[in-house]
């Protein structure tokens, strides 16, 4: 562990491109084919200790900052979009509970066995009835003296079958109002459950976000000690949108890289500069690098409440409305470089079975703007927009 | 006092789970029905009331979690 925990942020960069050209490339169309979860890749994350990451130094992670974080994301959206959301949606739960669970000691503990164990963290936050509204939920943990029960309906769990444990959100005990919630870590051995609907999807295949009926119990300390509505707008909020705006910029790199490779063999192969295509492919770069901008603004701000210790500065509508337009405006820009990477290639981009497809990125792409959907976020920021007064 | 003020705008805009009579100035709001949408009316028809503008490094949930926290921004606002 010692060697470990003295890996630099270089070296764990070269580790996840190493990772993400073999193993995960070699299974991405696999993955994305069966519908299936990029096994592979987490055995490989796993041997190499990539899920503590974020696991301060001190529980046996590498104790790396939001920003560093969200460029290991990146980089795997460079490989397979999955794969890349996958890890993300970890690194979000992980996040949670370092930055919401280190007064109490059981969930020290919990992250010394992230990292000792490699866990793999899942989310049941969404639940059926209540519309999408995260803010919101129906079940409760019902608590009887140290220990407690859940049951919750939830619509989808990404990679549920495939978690060490899962992060449940619900109301805080039998009486609390709907927006009153807690959320509890439940591990695999403590869980069942139920399937009520699949996950045959367009893009994010291997994600498998499938819906279940989950039944878990456990014992009292398993709550986080923060309340969920702090934990969402300190943490799981801007640390989602922030590492799925990297990983999507990711993707859409990936196929501008693929464009780019395309143009640079039409030129090998007629010794003239292909005049259109490289236009439009140093076009393509000017919307990427919109895309990196606003991430890139939103992580440094970010970064900056987590360096003060205050997250309280993420409660700041100015703050929330940025970090809404990172997902608002990264998923809708990885549809449009997705797509005119494919018209630079042309048809071989269009192709299944050609080095230079996108098709597997072209699905993910479209999902980006429906997971969390924009409308929902366009309509909270609409209504912060009429309370603040500059931008 | 602008207290009593405040406590009745929060019981005109604030659909809230129990009587205005029973809410403590600082129970938390959030948990008793405020809603990021009421947030906004209310922010309104306090600045309409006391005739202020809420500063940007206000607007937060902190600002509006409780009756207490309102009456804290309000006399900021009114000094």
């Amino acid at each position: 562990m010692e060697a470990l925990t003295a890996r630099s942020f270089e070296q764990l960069k070269s580790t996840m491109h190493e990772i993400g050209s073999s193993v995960v490339s070699e299974h991405a169309t696999d993955v994305d084919e069966k519908a299936r979860f990029p096994d592979e890749a987490f055995s490989a994350f796993k041997h190499n200790k990539l899920l503590s990451v974020y696991v301060p130094k001190e529980y046996g992670g590498d104790g790396l900052n939001i920003t560093e974080v969200s460029e290991l994301c990146r980089i795997l959206g460079l490989y397979c979009g999955s794969t890349a959301m996958i890890y993300a949606m970890h690194q979000i739960q992980v996040a949670c509970i370092v930055h919401h669970g280190q007064q109490s000691s059981y969930f020290q503990s919990y992250l010394q066995q992230i990292a000792e164990n490699q866990l793999l963290l899942a989310s049941a936050t969404t639940e059926i009835g209540v519309g999408g509204d995260l803010r919101s939920s129906i079940c409760h943990v019902d608590i009887d003296g140290e220990s407690f029960t859940i049951e919750k309906k939830a619509p989808v769990i990404s990679y549920a079958l495939n978690a060490d444990a899962i992060l449940v959100t619900c109301r805080a005990n039998k009486e609390a109002p709907a927006s009153d919630q807690v959320q509890v870590v439940i591990n695999k051995s403590q869980l069942e459950l139920e399937p009520i609907s699949g996950w045959d999807t367009l893009g994010f295949r291997g994600t498998c976000s499938s819906g279940f009926i989950l039944k878990g119990s456990g014992s009292k300390d398993q709550i986080l000690p923060t309340p969920f509505a702090l934990v969402l707008s300190h943490s799981m909020h801007p640390v989602s949108h922030l590492t799925w705006g990297s990983l999507w910029t990711g993707i859409a790199q990936g196929a501008v890289n693929k464009a780019r490779q395309s143009v640079r063999d039409m030129m090998r192969r007629s010794n003239e500069m292909p005049q259109i295509t490289a236009i439009r492919l140093a076009e393509l770069d000017e919307v990427l690098f919109s895309m990196k901008g606003g991430v890139q603004m939103a992580l440094k701000e970010y970064q900056s409440i987590l360096d003060s210790q205050n997250l309280y500065k993420a409660e700041k509508y100015g703050f929330s409305t940025q970090i809404n337009n990172v997902k608002t405006r990264c998923s809708e820009l990885i549809v449009d470089v997705v797509g005119k990477a494919m018209l630079v290639i042309g048809i071989n981009g269009y192709r299944n079975d050609s080095k230079y497809s996108l098709s597997r990125e072209l699905r993910d792409s479209y999902g980006a703007a429906l997971m969390v959907n924009n409308d929902r976020i366009r309509g909270h920021n609409a209504t912060m927009q009429i309370a603040i007064k500059e931008s | 006092m602008s207290i009593d003020r405040i406590r009745n705008i929060v019981a005109e805009n604030v659909k809230l789970a129990k009587n205005i009579a029973e809410i403590s100035n600082n129970d938390d709001l959030y948990s008793l029905g405020l809603t990021s949408l009421t947030t906004v009316n209310l922010m309104l028809s306090l600045e309409d009331e006391f005739d202020v503008e809420f500063d940007d490094a206000m607007l937060s949930r902190h600002t509006f979690e409780s009756i207490a926290a309102l009456n804290e921004a309000i006399s900021e606002l009114l000094d």
